[in-house]
C-alpha cells in the first residue's frame, strides 16, 4: 500500500491528535499512524473514563477526515518524509502480504512518538506481576481484573499518584506508594504546582482517591517470589521493611521515544528531540511535538501538536498565542524534570547477578568492566534483543553513564518479508 | 472495561477463557495465570511495559510467533500459545 499526504503524523497521543486535527481542519490531507489498537496514546488510553478535553479532541478527530493507520508501526524512514510501516498483529498467513506494509509519503512529517517509562533494575525485578506503573495501569485498562489485589506503586514522578488513584478506584488495595524523591524536594515542587491550578487540583484529587500514605525518599530495594512476585523490600533512608503484594507497579518517570527522530537525522539534545519554538526539528520538513521534545504532560503536548501543525501549514502567525502559552508550560516541565531527578543511591540497587538486559539476560556483573554502550552490545549482546535497548538503554545510561549511540533501521523488529519488500517509491539508498 | 458488548471466548494454551470485548491478549494471558515467555536463561517472564516497547509480552497467536500481546485485542476463537507453555511441554511453537 502506498499513500501520499500533505502532513503525516506519527503517534496518536494528545500531541499527535492535536497536530492531525489542526492540520486537517485547515484543509490539509493528513495521515496519522499509531501502533496501539485505538487512539489516545498512553495517557488517554481507552478502558477507563477519559477527561472531557480528551473526548473533545477525539470527537474532532472522528470528524476531521484524517486517514488513520491505527495499529500500524513505523519501522523505517528511507527518506525524512517517506516512512514505512507494518501492521501489528498480522497473523501468519498475512505476513508478507502487501496489505500489511504501508509506504507513507508526505510533504511534512510531525513526530509525536511519546515517551516510555524508565525502568531501573533491582534484585527480583524480572518476576512476573512486576510491571511499570503505567504498565500495570495499561493492563488494567486492557481488562486485567485488579479488585482486591494488593499493589505496591513505586518509582518516581506524577504517574505514580495517577496510577495509584486509578487502581484504587478499580478496587485494588494500594499497600504503599513509594516516591524516590525526598520530601523537601517534593514540597518545593508542590509550591510551584500551585501556580498551575489544574495540576494542583489533579494532584489533590489523586491523593484523596488513593487514601494511603505517600512514602517519600523510599524505593523498592528487592522483590521476592517464586514464579511471580509475592512481596517487596522497601527502603526508606536507613530503614528496611518487607511488605506482601500481588503486583508491583514500578517506573522511574519517563524517557522520550526519540528513535525514529534519530533515524531520520534530527538532532537529539540531552535525550530529547531538539526543536525551535515552532516545533521545527533540525531536519527540513520534519517537526516534533509532545514528550519527545521534553516531558511536560498533556497540556504542553496539545499546544506543541497544534503549533507544529500550524507551522506546517504556513500559519506560524496563528500559532503565536500558543507559543506564548507553551513558554509558560515549559516552566512546569523543567520543575518536573528537577523533582524526578534520580537519587544516586539507586545506582546501588542492582547487584552483579541482577539482570539489566531482559531480552538477552545480561547481568550487571557482565557490564562492569566495559566502557561504552557499543562495547556492551558487542561483548555481551546487552541491548541487542527485540526491544533494541528501549528498556536497558535508559538503565545503563543511569548505572554506567553510557549515552545511547546511533540508531539504525529497522527501528522496530519487522517481518522479514516487509523489510526486504522492494519500495514502490524510487528513493536513493543510504 | 468501558467497551460494551457480548463476552467472547478464546483459547490460552488450550484452555478456554471468556473475556470482555476490548481485552488485550496480554491481559487475557495474565488472567489465565500464564507467563508470556521463557527468557534465554530460562526465567518465566510476563508483561512489563504494557505499551509495546519491552517485548516481554510476545506470544504465538493463531500460529504467528512473536506477537506483542499488549497491543492486540482478543477476538473470538483466537488461539494463544505462550512461550512458557511451549517450554514446559517440550512442544515447538
Amino acid at each position: 500500500m502506498r499513500e501520499r499526504f500533505d502532513v503525516l503524523v506519527v503517534g496518536a497521543g494528545p500531541a499527535g491528535i492535536a497536530a492531525a486535527v489542526t492540520a486537517a481542519e485547515r484543509g490539509q490531507r493528513v495521515g496519522l499512524v499509531d501502533d496501539n489498537p485505538s487512539p489516545g496514546g498512553q495517557i488517554w488510553r481507552s478502558g477507563a473514563p477519559v477527561p472531557r478535553v480528551a473526548r473533545a479532541w477525539m470527537q474532532r478527530l472522528e470528524a476531521s477526515g484524517v486517514v488513520r493507520f491505527q495499529g500500524w508501526r513505523v519501522f523505517d524512514a528511507p527518506s525524512p518524509t517517506m516512512l514505512r510501516a507494518e501492521r501489528n498483529g498480522a497473523s501468519a498467513g498475512e505476513i508478507g502480504n502487501r496489505g500489511e506494509l504501508a509506504e507513507l509519503q508526505a510533504g511534512k512529517v510531525i513526530l509525536a512518538t511519546g515517551a516510555r517509562e524508565r525502568f531501573l533494575p533491582f534484585p527480583g525485578w524480572t518476576l512476573p506481576n512486576i510491571l511499570g506503573a503505567g504498565g500495570l495501569d495499561a493492563m488494567v485498562r486492557g481488562g486485567l481484573p485488579i479488585a482486591g489485589k494488593r499493589v505496591v506503586v513505586a518509582g518516581t514522578g506524577p504517574l505514580l499518584l495517577a496510577v495509584a488513584a486509578h487502581l484504587a478506584h478499580r478496587g485494588a488495595r494500594i499497600v504503599a506508594v513509594c516516591e524516590q524523591a525526598p520530601l523537601g524536594r517534593l514540597a518545593r515542587f508542590g509550591l510551584q504546582v500551585l501556580r498551575e491550578p489544574d495540576k494542583a487540583w489533579q494532584g489533590a484529587r489523586y491523593r484523596i482517591a488513593m487514601r494511603v500514605p505517600l512514602l517519600t525518599g523510599c524505593w523498592v530495594a528487592a522483590a521476592h517470589g517464586d514464579g511471580c512476585v509475592r512481596g517487596v523490600t522497601l527502603r526508606q533512608g536507613k530503614k528496611y521493611r518487607e511488605v506482601e503484594c500481588d503486583y508491583l507497579a514500578c517506573g522511574f518517570h519517563l524517557v522520550a521515544n526519540t528513535e525514529l527522530a534519530s533515524l531520520i537525522g534530527c538532532r537529539i539534545e540531552n535525550g530529547f528531540v531538539a526543536t525551535d519554538e515552532h516545533m521545527q526539528t533540525s531536519v527540513t520538513d520534519v517537526y516534533c511535538a509532545g514528550e519527545p521534545t521534553g516531558i511536560g504532560g498533556v497540556e504542553l503536548s496539545l499546544l506543541e501538536g497544534q503549533i507544529a501543525a500550524l507551522t506546517c501549514g504556513g500559519l506560524a502567525g496563528e500559532a503565536q498565542k500558543l507559543t506564548e502559552l507553551r513558554r509558560q508550560k515549559l516552566r512546569f516541565a523543567h520543575a518536573l524534570a528537577a523533582v524526578c531527578r534520580l537519587d544516586p543511591e539507586l545506582r546501588g540497587l542492582a547487584t552483579d547477578e541482577t539482570i539489566v538486559c531482559r531480552c538477552e539476560d545480561v547481568p550487571l556483573g557482565a557490564l562492569r568492566s566495559l566502557s561504552s554502550w557499543r562495547e556492551a552490545k558487542l561483548q555481551t549482546r546487552c541491548g541487542m534483543g527485540p526491544c533494541q535497548g528501549r528498556v536497558c538503554g535508559a538503565a545503563t545510561e543511569f548505572l554506567c553513564g553510557w549515552p545511547a549511540d546511533s540508531v539504525r533501521p529497522p527501528v522496530f523488529p519487522v517481518a522479514l518479508a516487509n523489510l526486504v519488500a522492494p519500495s514502490e517509491n524510487k528513493v536513493p539508498m543510504r | 472495561m468501558s467497551e460494551k458488548g457480548q463476552l467472547l471466548s478464546l483459547r490460552v494454551n488450550g484452555e478456554d477463557l471468556v473475556v470482555a470485548p476490548g481485552t488485550t491478549v496480554a491481559a487475557a494471558v495474565m488472567m489465565a495465570g500464564a507467563a508470556t515467555r521463557t527468557s534465554v536463561a530460562g526465567e518465566r517472564r510476563a508483561p512489563l511495559c504494557g505499551m509495546g516497547t519491552c517485548f516481554e509480552c510476545r506470544v504465538t497467536i493463531d500460529g504467528a510467533a512473536h506477537r506483542r500481546s499488549c497491543q492486540i485485542l482478543c477476538t473470538p476463537g483466537m488461539d494463544v500459545q505462550t512461550g512458557d507453555a511451549v517450554h514446559a511441554t517440550g512442544a515447538h511453537g
